[in-house]
């Protein structure tokens, strides 16, 4: 398939301004468990670059090597040019990572005034707590916040030290459409602000709401990269329901199908070839019933992007 | 006239250290202070037991000393040893397992600012629990401190609860994060009897005197009844000495925690 993979150049020839991060051939085993092979991100100053992906594709690991969390086994990791592991690049930097539990008897405030203090220069608090939209929450304990406020402070977090990359590592996971949206809108103001962003996200429509530029990735190794324009002219497929006696077994092994499903009875094909498959559903079931037609949605893309790669 | 105006890079300010280290510091204690587990069960389980066993039914002399004066130091190490205990692996235990301190280290916070602000907060509630003590005695107890010796009794529990908190970061570094509780109960308390803090060491099966020459916390509590005039007789450095190789071996396994979580991550 057309796949466009990062050029890599020499780290000399990087203009630092343009790059803000650099991932160059990276592996990286954790045991006998490849969780990177041979992985290229350029990340652009100035732009949002979503990482998508399915659980477990590789994602956290990425932004782990980024921030120095852990080491490369293979390949060049590099952040504004120098190591991401240095201070001098954790000055610059804010992170929002997948946090299982935080301090619950400190307050929003303590939080962001503690994190705050790990940097040089820090926004002031009022500010913070605005760009996070989180100050009628500012004297609560973070054990008594909704799962949105909650995530929104670890965005207020990420922010605080006012740095120059970011990193956010699934920001809107478990929250509602509301809360998501509204994270969305604090997510822009940093682009507005000329910030450069990395974010994962397991949602296409996230990718599709905020990223310059999208990776997706899957078992490790990035399997398709562009604009999230692109990302979806390239995946182009339909999506047929109907009723049906043939089993998923004969559906699946029609020419072009990607994907079959159930819903209430219905089957759902997703084809890259929607004629040729009514054709064949046609002729092998008489009684073949309520069939619809429709363009995929982006998870349908996305799908279809994972299983050519496994293909 | 055209003057150059010389910036430095952003990244090459860097925050104040100590600024950070007392800020991780406060906060620290004020968690833990909002945690009834931990404020709560440090500061009233020495209490109580003192205040049952001391000033209610403590009515004899126990080493050539008053009850509720020998019991300030014994207490008073039960307080220290689960100040530090808590205070350190608890934490450590749970913010490791839950991806808090990856968090943080993701942040330019110096690792070390980390740790020491759990060891002072722990040293902080172990002074509160001894000057409860001492307080409790003196107004309730009918206990006799000259000023010089309240004074050291709170230095040497205080130093002593150094040797604990080490023994934490290392039970913090391979305790899971819900189960650290329960891990350092299974020390502290066996621990704690072994070693005179409940029972004093005389009345003790020899059996029990002669483990309680292995344990820390005897070590510790000899020191304290050593300021108050109670002690065994053995010279303090030897205490001192046992309680600094305790801190050691801990420091050593606590390291060794550390390494091997950098590993797995890294």
């Amino acid at each position: 398939m057309g796949m466009s993979t990062v050029q890599t150049f020499p780290a000399r020839l990087q203009a630092a301004h343009h790059t803000a991060a650099l991932m160059s051939k990276v592996s990286k085993n954790y045991g006998a468990v490849q969780a990177l092979k041979d992985f290229n991100l350029e990340v652009q100053a100035g732009e949002l670059t979503a990482v998508l992906g399915p659980n477990g594709a590789g994602k956290t690991t990425a932004i782990r090597l980024l921030l120095g969390l852990a080491l490369p086994t293979s390949g060049r990791v590099s952040v504004f040019g120098g190591d991401p592991t240095a201070l001098t690049t954790h000055l610059r930097v804010g992170t929002m990572l997948q946090v299982g539990r935080v301090p619950e008897t400190l307050r929003v405030r303590e939080h962001i005034d503690l994190f705050s203090s790990y940097y040089a220069r820090p926004l002031p608090m009022a500010q913070t707590l605005s760009a996070a939209g989180i100050e009628n929450v500012r004297d609560r304990k973070f054990g008594d916040l909704s799962g949105g406020q909650k995530q929104r402070v670890l965005f207020a977090l990420a922010i605080c030290g006012d740095p120059d990359l970011l990193f956010l590592d699934e920001p809107t996971v478990g929250l509602d459409v509301e809360a998501r949206h509204l994270l969305w809108d604090e997510i822009r103001q940093l682009l507005v602000r000329g910030k450069t962003v990395v974010l994962t996200t397991h949602y296409l429509e996230e990718a599709d709401a905020l990223a310059n530029r999208v990776v997706v990735i899957n078992k490790g190794s990035i399997i398709a990269e562009g604009t999230p324009g692109e990302i979806k002219s390239r995946t182009a497929g339909k999506k047929i329901r109907c009723f049906t006696r043939l089993s998923t077994e004969v559906v699946q092994a029609l020419p072009g199908v990607v994907d079959v499903q159930y819903d209430r009875g219905a089957m759902l094909i997703h084809t890259s070839r929607p004629e040729g498959v009514l054709r064949e559903l046609l002729a092998r079931d008489l009684e073949l019933a309520g069939v619809e037609v429709a363009g995929a949605g982006l998870e349908e893309a996305f799908l279809s992007l994972t299983q050519e790669k496994a293909n | 006239m055209a003057t150059t105006v010389i910036t430095p890079a952003v990244a090459l300010i860097r925050p104040n250290v100590i600024g950070i280290c007392l800020k991780e510091t406060k906060y620290e204690f004020l968690k833990s202070l909002r945690l009834p587990m931990y404020s709560v069960s440090t500061i009233v389980f020495p209490v109580m037991f003192y205040v049952l066993f001391g000033l209610i039914m403590g009515r004899q002399m126990i080493g050539g000393v008053g009850t509720t004066t020998y019991l300030i130091a014994a207490y008073g190490t039960f307080g220290v040893m689960g100040a530090s205990l808590f205070g350190t692996a608890a934490s450590l235990a749970s913010e490791r397992g839950f991806g808090w301190l990856q968090m943080k280290k993701a942040t330019p916070m110096p690792p070390f600012a980390y740790f020491l602000a759990k060891i002072v907060m722990s040293m902080i509630f172990s002074a509160a629990d001894v000057l409860l003590l001492m307080i409790l005695g003196v107004a309730f107890g009918g206990v006799h401190l000259s000023a010089i010796v309240a004074v050291k009794l709170l230095l040497t529990l205080v130093a002593g609860s150094l040797p604990f908190c080490a023994m934490g970061l290392a039970i913090g570094y391979f305790a899971g994060p819900t189960s650290a509780p329960a891990f350092i109960n299974v020390f502290y308390l066996p621990m704690s009897f072994c070693s005179g803090l409940w029972i004093p060491i005389m009345f003790l099966p020899k059996l029990v005197q002669k483990v309680a020459l292995f344990l820390p916390s005897y070590h510790l509590s000899q020191l304290a009844l050593h300021q108050v005039g109670a002690d065994n007789g053995v010279p303090a450095q030897t205490h001192w000495e046992a309680l600094i190789g305790f801190a050691m071996i801990c420091l050593g396994v606590a390291w060794a925690g550390y390494q091997r979580d950098q590993k797995a991550n890294g």
